[in-house]
């Protein structure tokens, strides 16, 4: 049972690049000031969560997210503020934690660390990580966060780094632990491995009917009840545009976030995405485009089919004006928001 | 082989794909084997709980009990099954060179063959046939239809022995996909990764009208220019 009163909903960005109104595109650092103005907005909408992610790329903007996090933090009073997601296996656990606990000083408390692998690999030959020892860096790199995560003196040792014998990281936190989510993609490993360490988990739908995830929420549930670990409401994320008008949302959709998956497609030898898929996604599979009414109804039939905690709508996807991006988060805090509940209420009563 | 010999279906990978070509099988009413890398435990409750009825077991007792072997494991990890194991068995390629878990392509692959090439000549005395490579696992969950649905996909097979293709395309059908059918291993290629197929789910006709313009298209140019 969706529990409507503890609901988190989020908004992340890759940090994409902004267009201007004539079409040609921002620098990437008006881009990025861009993502501090909408940050400021979700958070004065009342939006749980602000997610940007990491990437190393000429069509994103944000390498760096905890310093763009870090500005947020000072300009922001409630939003928790989250990075979608931090790239562990090519990253040091020790400054991944160092980053996070600074973040978190700054936002009193705010920071929310999301651990994963992200939609790109560009991030492990810059820093001079084979992408083959993918689950053996993750693994390795989990077990050594999840100690540092203790605020206790730390003595370990693997395969990929420098050991430690007693070491402390600084700073400690105010309330004593980061939270920490993984994010996962459709693997049933990566379950089993979040069940283990014992974080909440949050899931990228890109692609498909959310239903066909009901069977890996399952398995997180019985793994959890048979491993006697922690269980947490599951989290979401997908994309979505938001528009007043029905036609107009398909239609900024289609192009920057069908744009944007083809450009992903090619690097990885994908066919680009057909209309036929793209409609498809919008009607009834992870794209939530469209009306505030029409993302708000499909938004909760997720949240209950799915039984989830949490949903996040991935913003920006392509190269979106800054008029678009703002309006769609506006109607996602003041109309979608308030209307997934009410739904979601509704059907509560009905039952 | 004919189909209706077949009624045990062996999967090598219990990840991604090979858990959704277990669910197809057991819908399509075989007993399925299914087993990844390591021990039952591994596997045992992720097999329960995403499809149940599926028999979570290791390599050589899903190889022995079955009629049909499906690889889906990735490419780079073949070499870690003993050529042996599949002796005598007709067994379906699922793999595809995928960079991102197989690191650098000519560690994995001769450039000189196609990757089924390799592979069956890595497990010599199997019968290897190639599908189900080139639809994303949530497309093959979500699209296998009946027969005669006109919302139908297909799938691309292709091998060198006649026979054994025409029992995959059977196979294929009964797990819900119309087939377009080569009789030629190396013709793999079209539907790798680069290809206009790949990652794609189409109808027969389209994917057939592809298939057979595959020189014209701009990776069916790449690959003639380099095999020239
Ligand atoms: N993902 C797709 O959409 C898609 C579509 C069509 C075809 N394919 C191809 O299908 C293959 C599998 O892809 P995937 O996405 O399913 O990968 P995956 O989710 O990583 O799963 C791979 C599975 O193979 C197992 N495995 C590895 N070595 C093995 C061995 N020696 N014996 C038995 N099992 C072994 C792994 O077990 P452990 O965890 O125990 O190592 C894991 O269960 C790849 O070749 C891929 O190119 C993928």
């Amino acid at each position: 049972m969706v529990d409507i009163d503890h609901l988190e909903f989020g908004l992340e960005t890759f940090g994409d690049i902004v267009a201007n109104e004539d079409g040609s595109l921002q620098t990437a650092a008006q881009s990025i000031r861009q993502i501090v103005k909408e940050g400021q907005l979700a958070d004065e909408l009342g939006v749980s969560v602000f997610g940007v992610g990491e990437h190393h790329r000429p069509d994103y903007s944000v390498s760096s997210p905890e310093t763009v996090l870090g500005a947020l933090a000072s300009v922001t009073d409630q939003i928790k503020l989250a990075i979608a997601v931090t790239v562990l296996s090519s990253d040091d656990p020790v400054r991944v934690y160092e980053r996070f606990a600074t973040l978190d000083a700054l936002s009193s408390g705010r920071a929310q660390v999301m651990l994963g692998r992200g939609s790109f690999t560009e991030s492990f030959p810059l820093f001079g990580y084979d992408l083959t020892d993918y689950d053996d860096l993750f693994n390795e790199k989990l077990a050594l966060y999840d100690l540092l995560r203790r605020e206790k003196p730390v003595t370990w040792s693997g395969k990929f780094r420098a050991s430690l014998k007693d070491q402390d990281v600084y700073p400690k936190t105010d309330h004593g632990r980061l939270e920490t989510y993984i994010g996962i993609g459709g693997s049933p490993e990566s379950i089993i491995r979040s069940v283990k360490v014992g974080y909440k988990v949050i899931i990228a739908i890109i692609g498909g009917q959310a239903m066909r995830f009901k069977p890996y929420i399952d398995l997180y549930h019985a793994a959890a009840q048979q491993l006697h670990r922690p269980e947490y409401p599951i989290a979401v994320h997908s994309h979505g545009f938001i528009a007043d008008d029905e036609d107009e949302a398909v239609e900024v959709a289609f192009k920057n976030i069908k744009a944007n998956f083809d450009r992903i497609g090619l690097t990885r030898g994908w066919a680009p995405m057909s209309r036929e898929q793209f409609d498809g996604e919008t009607k009834v599979g992870s794209f939530y485009v469209g009306t505030p009414e029409h993302v708000a109804q499909r938004i909760a039939r997720t949240i209950a089919q799915l039984d989830l905690g949490r949903f996040d709508l991935v913003y920006g996807a392509g190269n979106q004006t800054a008029a678009q991006r703002e309006h769609m988060i506006e109607l996602y805090g003041t109309q979608v928001i308030p209307r997934v509940k009410e739904i979601l209420a509704e059907t509560a009563v009905a039952k | 082989m004919d189909i209706q010999e077949i009624r045990n279906v062996g999967i090598l990978g219990a990840g991604k794909v090979g858990i959704v070509l277990a669910g197809l099988a057991l819908d399509a009413g075989y007993t399925v084997r299914i087993s990844g890398s390591g021990s039952v435990e591994k596997i045992a409750l992720t097999i329960k709980t995403l499809v149940p009825g599926a028999i979570a077991s290791e390599n050589a007792d899903v190889v022995a009990n079955s009629d049909i072997v499906i690889l889906a494991i990735p490419l780079s990890r073949y070499k870690n099954i003993a050529p042996a194991l599949l002796q005598g068995k007709l067994v379906i390629d699922a793999m595809n060179y995928w960079w991102e878990t197989d690191g650098i392509r000519e560690e994995v692959l001769d450039p000189s063959s196609t990757s089924s090439e390799q592979v069956q000549a890595y497990f010599h005395g199997a019968t290897l046939v190639k599908t189900f490579n080139h639809m994303g696992y949530h497309n093959l969950q979500e699209e296998a239809r009946s027969a005669g649905d006109p919302k139908r996909k297909a799938l691309f097979v292709t091998g060198n022995d006649h026979d054994a293709v025409d029992t995959v395309a059977s196979f294929v059908d009964s797990m819900g996909f119309d087939t377009v059918v080569h009789y030629r291993l190396a013709d793999g290629i079209m539907t790798e990764p680069g290809s206009p197929l790949f990652g794609a789910s189409l109808r027969r006709p389209e994917l057939k009208d592809i298939i057979d313009h595959f020189d014209q298209t701009e990776f069916g140019q790449k690959i003639a220019a380099q095999t020239r």
